[in-house]
């Protein structure tokens, strides 16, 4: 009886079989990129804001810190955008004519809210409280990034659990001695980190890694 | 042999033709004659929750033990088939990977342009405010989120609150997002503007004004209100010949004519449960419902706390004594040490021959039974005097109230157990004849232009008014009786469609008013948010009426006090009014009256036949008179005795039952078991008829049927309207509580009707997982709780629960004291407020899927103290464990256990250990397998069957608690301890570098319950209130046997009878 399938066919199913274990291999990795690449996570993408404003200028050139805006950072859950009052604390004289602060004048003289694109974006279920951070030491470039040179403000992190997890699981490496420090752009970690972050961790308390790390930590 | 062949079959599969219904022969109705049978062979002490259960049913267990019926219909009953279900399975994982797999949607931050000062941006304000309900206020302090009010707490400064709430306090907040509330001013139907109102009010005010008021009719309920009293004062003096009537439709006139009977005038009465030793309640739910029910729970309780050992409680704080006599069960009666059921007419013999005994003269016939019962309440009451206290209720007659009076006076316990004020009400008058004046007069064509402010007289006046009929148009008369009716109100009811003009009432947090507390203390409304909708307050539509049309509400109510206090700087005197909740120094101080009544001068009491039924008219626990119908959570709470819900039923005592052939069955739905068919009675009464299920009740009174008020709404909205049957509709004038009526008026339809009963699931199945003693026995053995339970060493475990966690700082716990409980569902309500939890409707009830996540069980045992009441002697006839049992709350969130047996088997680690010891729910990784809930020994954990919460709705997105998550279709969602709340605490203090405080951290439930049953804190503090608590040897744990070491642990219940009173 003559043979039905040709020779090569052995090396075509020898092949597909391998192949196909690769495919879904593969799939699987594209899948895990895809959720970690700045595509999903939009880091480092600038998006258009209604007023183009300039951390780079405020805090890097005019040295402004950034709790005159963001008030609230020391004592609540969310850091606090600023009201439009807060903008024309100083633009009611400077730069009074510009037209790019048109969006600003607009919303204070019809008493409309300027409406930001929000850059940082938790997942609706974690619930993050930056007084808390800010207070035991955790500055704010450690997770916004060199805020002072952003003209149009980027997420500098992925955001992503495990990010969080990864400081949760070792906060002696980012905690900063002085409180000034928190808000300063320029900090970096000194040689002894290492030593300074375990004796503040004891200091202040913060909780062991077991304690970070319990899901309800962040989940409600 | 056959029994185990019995037992094999129960798995099998029935042929596939088999109709599903015959699967199972549970579907049998209760027998409540072979429970008698079965309760004689019985012996010692045991608990049951449903008849079914005490009558061992077989069938019933079976249906307990099966988690998933037979042959299970699927989740919509419809006609998709497997092959169907397959390809629609396949096509929505596909989508829905695919559509997790996009960008998220830009979403946008919105600052305030100018920010309000005080406002922090993600920190929740409080503010202090009250709630009017009938002749009292509750002082609250409301959480507001940026400005939308999310959960109400009571306000510890204030009189009647305490720092407590209740059920409806607590669910007032759906009450202000209720999307059916009416939304805008309307003119027969047709939008109208607030100007255009006020245009035609001063138009009719000039012409009222040339006749000086002459056909001018006000309807109110009770007015507690003194801006409210001052504006109806202005109209009535600018109208002289205006009239004011009242009509609350569940509160009693008996109280106001009791104490004119007794004194000659109206008084107003102020309990102090808290010094009395020996406290008898005459028919009063004075723990759960009337004014200063809430401080009047604190205040009892305090009493029934119990130290570590019985003996410190002999040196001045012995544990109160509470006699209850009432025809049916209520939460006050439930949690008396010795509760006798008395039909309402004998109940007022019952005061008399109580008179009598303390030589007040006067003369009550009571049977042997009640007559034995009642010696050992005299013998009691006079070894305490001035320490004791009785209290009518409600519903009580104006003879048995003045009774009360002249027996409280002879007891010696005026100014020490209760004091009188003057009247809390503005206007204390009989409503019932002040309603009965209104319409007389509007059929004698006498009233021209009424006003209806806040009540709804069409659905809740007695039938034979027939009130809808003196609105609408009359065919004989070719018009209206009344020219202009005016129907101020939240919703658009059944008044209002009779109505001219409709005026949406805002709701107490939208507008400022003021209100008296039960003591008289006053406290100004202040609102939290502006109106949702074009609403109004009653202040401005009656200002409409006078020459200051457009006033708004806040100058009237400053205006008042502004009037009331002259001296001073008064916008310190208003903002820290404001601050506290209360006005200072307004609470009444005691009044000096003399009794001027003499119980031998009373009449004869009216006779009545005992072979007659008795018709009870009582609110509902949940929905009250019926303001509350279209509220969902409190349709959906559970009744604390009956645990029905969302409807009401003719409740019955088990004999009555059997008399009139009424039963019940329960359905085979496999794990789905709240449904209950009830059979349905046809109820003629003074020429109206009804149509109601009913429901057996045991501890009612026997040929005693309850039809309790508030249900059967024709216009409440959506989850309110056609919910139950309307026991207004056969409530007449003459018998507005109690109707007498022969058998033959109540009939058997041959229909069933399905209840939605929460009794029937989650049964912990003869365990012993509620604990109670007697004070006696607690005395002579401290140690009785533990007796019964025997836990294994903590070593013979497979779990390594504490060498991998050591809870090095907090290891929160919590106490409840079921000495304390009286199942008044305030915590239910409060935890599902605070933690966003759905409603899931009847049909979703009935298949035991409701989603609260503290559920409080009702138990019943065989009363220790049980007189037979109506014993004929027979113990085939009367057995107080059915007819006359104890009765035992205990609520029932997560057990937090430290071997959690949810957390071993979930395959996704939705469900872990925290370091703190919380059995973490992580609901963004629950896949909703349901592993934990079928391995719960507690059975605590809620399944999102379908989505169940609105994502639509506008004004639910406002109501939710921004702090917990929102959760969808398909995830496991349990008790958490408000973790939410630890997290605050925790950060607060964290930033101060403290440890947390006791008391810094309470659960919801913690703060709303009055009676300070439940405790949480931290088990790590050896000096916090918890830990001192667990120390207790009343402390047990349920099913220690299991080793599963729950956090949460109880006190066990302790009852003090009298030794007198207990059965051998």
């Amino acid at each position: 009886m003559a043979q039905i399938f040709h020779r090569s066919t052995n090396f075509i199913s020898r092949f597909s079989v391998f192949s196909f274990l690769f495919i879904v291999g593969f799939a699987i990795l594209a899948v895990l990129a895809a959720a970690r690449s700045p595509y999903l996570t939009r880091q480092n993408i600038t998006r258009e804001q209604p007023v183009q404003f300039s951390h780079k200028h405020h805090v890097g050139d005019d040295g402004i810190d950034c709790r005159y805006c963001h008030t609230s950072v020391e004592t609540s859950a969310f850091a606090g955008i600023p009201p439009t009052k807060t903008c024309m604390n100083c633009h009611s004289v400077l730069f009074n004519n510009a037209g790019y602060l048109e969006p600003v004048r607009d919303s204070y003289r019809d008493d409309k809210s300027i409406q930001w694109v929000k850059i940082h974006r938790l997942a609706d279920f974690a619930y993050f409280n930056h007084s808390i951070h800010v207070n035991k030491g955790v500055g704010c470039s450690t997770c916004h990034g060199p805020v002072d040179q952003m003209p149009l403000v980027f997420q500098a992190n992925t955001l992503l659990m495990q990010w969080c997890l990864d400081c949760h699981r070792n906060p002696e490496a980012v905690l900063r001695e002085k409180p000034e420090d928190v808000y300063n752009m320029n900090w970096k970690p000194p040689d002894n980190q290492e030593e300074i972050g375990k004796r503040l961790a004891q200091e202040r308390h913060i909780r062991t890694t077991a304690e970070l790390t319990s899901c309800s930590t962040c989940h409600r | 042999m056959s029994d185990l062949a019995q037992a094999g079959n129960k798995d099998d599969r029935p042929a596939p033709d088999e109709p599903f219904d015959n699967a199972s022969s549970a579907h049998r109705p209760l027998d409540l004659a072979a429970v008698r049978a079965r309760l004689q062979s019985k012996t010692g002490k045991h608990y049951w929750r449903t008849l079914e259960e005490l009558a061992g049913d077989p069938d019933f267990e079976e249906l307990l033990h099966r988690e998933f019926p037979r042959q299970a219909p699927s989740e919509w009953d419809d006609s998709v088939d497997r092959r169907d279900f397959l390809r629609l399975m396949a096509a929505s994982l596909a989508l829905a990977g695919l559509s997790g797999c996009g960008r998220a949607p830009e979403q946008y931050i919105v600052p305030y342009v100018k920010q309000p000062d005080g406002v922090v941006p993600g920190k929740p304000q409080f503010y202090a405010t009250a709630m009017p309900f009938g002749a009292d206020a509750i002082g609250l302090l409301v959480e507001s989120h940026e400005g939308r009010p999310t959960k109400v707490e009571g306000n510890p400064d204030h009189p009647s609150s305490l720092g407590a709430t209740n059920a409806f306090a607590q669910a007032s907040i759906l009450n202000l997002y209720d999307p059916d509330r009416a939304q805008t001013v309307t003119k027969a139907g047709e939008i109208q503007t607030w100007s255009q109102f006020l245009d035609a009010a001063q138009a009719l005010a000039s012409t009222l004004r040339a006749t000086r008021g002459e056909g001018l009719r006000i309807l109110t309920g009770i007015v507690n209100s003194p801006t409210l009293a001052a504006d109806l004062q202005n109209i009535l003096t600018l109208y002289p010949l205006a009239k004011w009537h009242q009509w609350e439709p569940a509160v009693g006139d008996g109280t106001r004519e009791g104490a004119k009977l007794a004194f000659g005038s109206y008084v107003n009465t102020v309990y102090r449960p808290e010094n009395a030793e020996v406290i008898l309640s005459i028919d009063s739910d004075f723990l759960a419902s009337g004014p200063g029910n809430v401080r009047y729970m604190r205040d009892f309780y305090k009493r029934r706390k119990l130290n570590q050992h019985a003996e410190a409680d002999r040196s001045g704080n012995e544990m109160s004594r509470l006699y209850v006599v009432e025809p049916t069960p209520s939460v006050t009666g439930s949690s008396a040490d010795h509760r006798l059921p008395l039909r309402s007419a004998e109940i007022e013999l019952f005061a008399r021959a109580l008179a009598a005994k303390l030589g007040l003269g006067g003369t009550g016939k009571l049977a042997p039974d009640a007559e034995k019962w009642l010696d050992a309440v005299v013998k009691d009451l006079k070894k305490y005097p001035r320490r004791t206290l009785v209290v009518a209720g409600e519903q009580q007659p104006a003879e048995a109230h003045a009774l009360v009076h002249a027996i409280n006076a002879a007891l010696g316990n005026v100014g020490t157990t209760l004091y009188y004020t003057e009247p809390v009400e503005a206007n204390p008058v009989n409503h019932l004849d002040s309603l009965s004046e209104l319409s007389a007069d509007i059929d004698a064509g006498k009233v021209s232009a009424l006003l209806i402010l806040g009540v709804n007289p069409v659905y809740t006046a007695p039938h034979d008014f027939y009130f809808a009929s003196k609105l609408r148009f009359d065919e004989k008369l070719k018009g209206k009786k009344v020219e202009t009716v005016i129907h101020v109100g939240p919703h658009f009811d059944e008044t209002a469609q009779y109505c001219d003009w409709h005026v949406a009432e805002s709701h107490y947090l939208e507008t400022w008013g003021d209100a008296r507390a039960f003591d008289g203390t006053v406290s100004v409304i202040q609102p939290l948010i502006a109106p949702l909708y074009r609403t109004h307050s009653v202040h401005e539509v009656l200002a409409a009426f006078t020459d200051k049309p457009g006033l708004s509400s806040y100058d009237a109510v400053r205006e008042r006090l502004k009037a009331a206090n002259p001296t001073g700087d008064f916008e310190k005197f208003w903002r820290k009014t404001l601050n506290d909740g209360v006005v200072a120094g307004t609470a009444f101080a005691p009044a000096n009256v003399s009794l001027k009544f003499n119980p031998a001068s009373l009449p004869p009491a009216k006779e009545s036949s005992a072979g007659e039924l008795e018709f009870l008219f009582r609110p509902d626990p949940s929905i009250y008179d019926g303001r509350f119908a279209n509220n969902g959570w409190l349709q959906e709470l559970p009744k604390p005795v009956t645990k029905l819900t969302w409807d009401n039923a003719a409740l019955v005592s088990p004999k009555t039952a059997q008399d009139l052939k009424l039963t019940h069955s329960i359905p085979s739905r496999g794990g789905e078991h709240g449904q209950i068919l009830s059979d349905v009675v046809d109820i003629s009464l003074s020429g109206s008829k009804v149509t109601a299920a009913a429901w057996i009740l045991p501890g009612q009174a026997e040929n005693v049927v309850v039809l309790p008020l508030g249900y059967g709404r024709k216009k409440a909205g959506y989850t309110g309207t056609n919910k139950g049957f309307n026991a207004y509709a056969v409530r007449s004038s003459n018998a507005l509580w109690a109707a007498n009526a022969p058998r033959s008026v109540i009939r058997k339809t041959g229909d069933d009707y399905p209840l939605a009963c929460t009794q029937y699931h989650f049964n912990m199945e003869g365990r012993h997982i509620l604990v109670s003693g007697t004070l006696d026995e607690y005395r002579k053995n401290p140690n009785f709780v533990h007796e019964l339970q025997q836990a294994p060493p903590k070593e013979l475990s497979l779990y390594n629960g504490e060498a991998e966690f050591p809870y090095n700082r907090d290891k929160w716990a919590m106490a409840i004291d079921l000495n304390s409980c009286n199942g008044c569902n305030a915590c239910v309500i409060a935890c599902q407020a605070e933690n966003n939890i759905a409603v899931v409707g009847k049909d979703q009830v009935m298949r035991g899927r409701e989603m609260h996540w503290i559920r409080i069980d009702r138990y019943y045992t065989n009363s220790v103290s049980a007189t037979s009441g109506k014993s004929t002697g027979d113990p085939s006839e009367y057995q107080p464990a059915l007819d006359h049992p104890d009765t035992f709350f205990q609520p029932v969130p997560c057990q937090q256990c430290e071997n959690a047996p949810c957390e071993q088997v979930c395959p996704v680690g939705a469900t872990v250990h925290s370091a703190e010891g919380l059995n973490d729910m992580v609901y963004n990784r629950c896949v909703g397998t349901r592993y934990c809930s079928n391995n719960c020994p507690y059975k605590v954990r809620r399944f999102n069957f379908l989505r169940f919460q609105d994502w639509e709705t506008p004004q639910f997105k406002l109501m939710r608690n921004p702090e917990v998550t929102v959760r969808s279709r398909g995830v496991m969602e349990k008790c958490t301890y408000c973790t939410q709340r630890i997290n605050n605490a925790r950060i607060e203090a964290e930033k101060k570098n403290e440890p947390i405080a006791d008391g810094a951290m309470v659960t919801a439930c913690e703060q709303a319950c009055p009676a300070q049953a439940i405790v949480f804190g931290n088990a790590n503090d050896p000096n916090s209130r918890v830990s001192k608590l667990r120390l207790q040897l009343r402390n047990y744990q349920i099913m220690p046997e299991l080793n599963s070491r729950p956090r949460t642990t109880y006190l066990a219940a302790v009852r003090n009878p009298n030794p007198e009173l207990e059965n051998p």
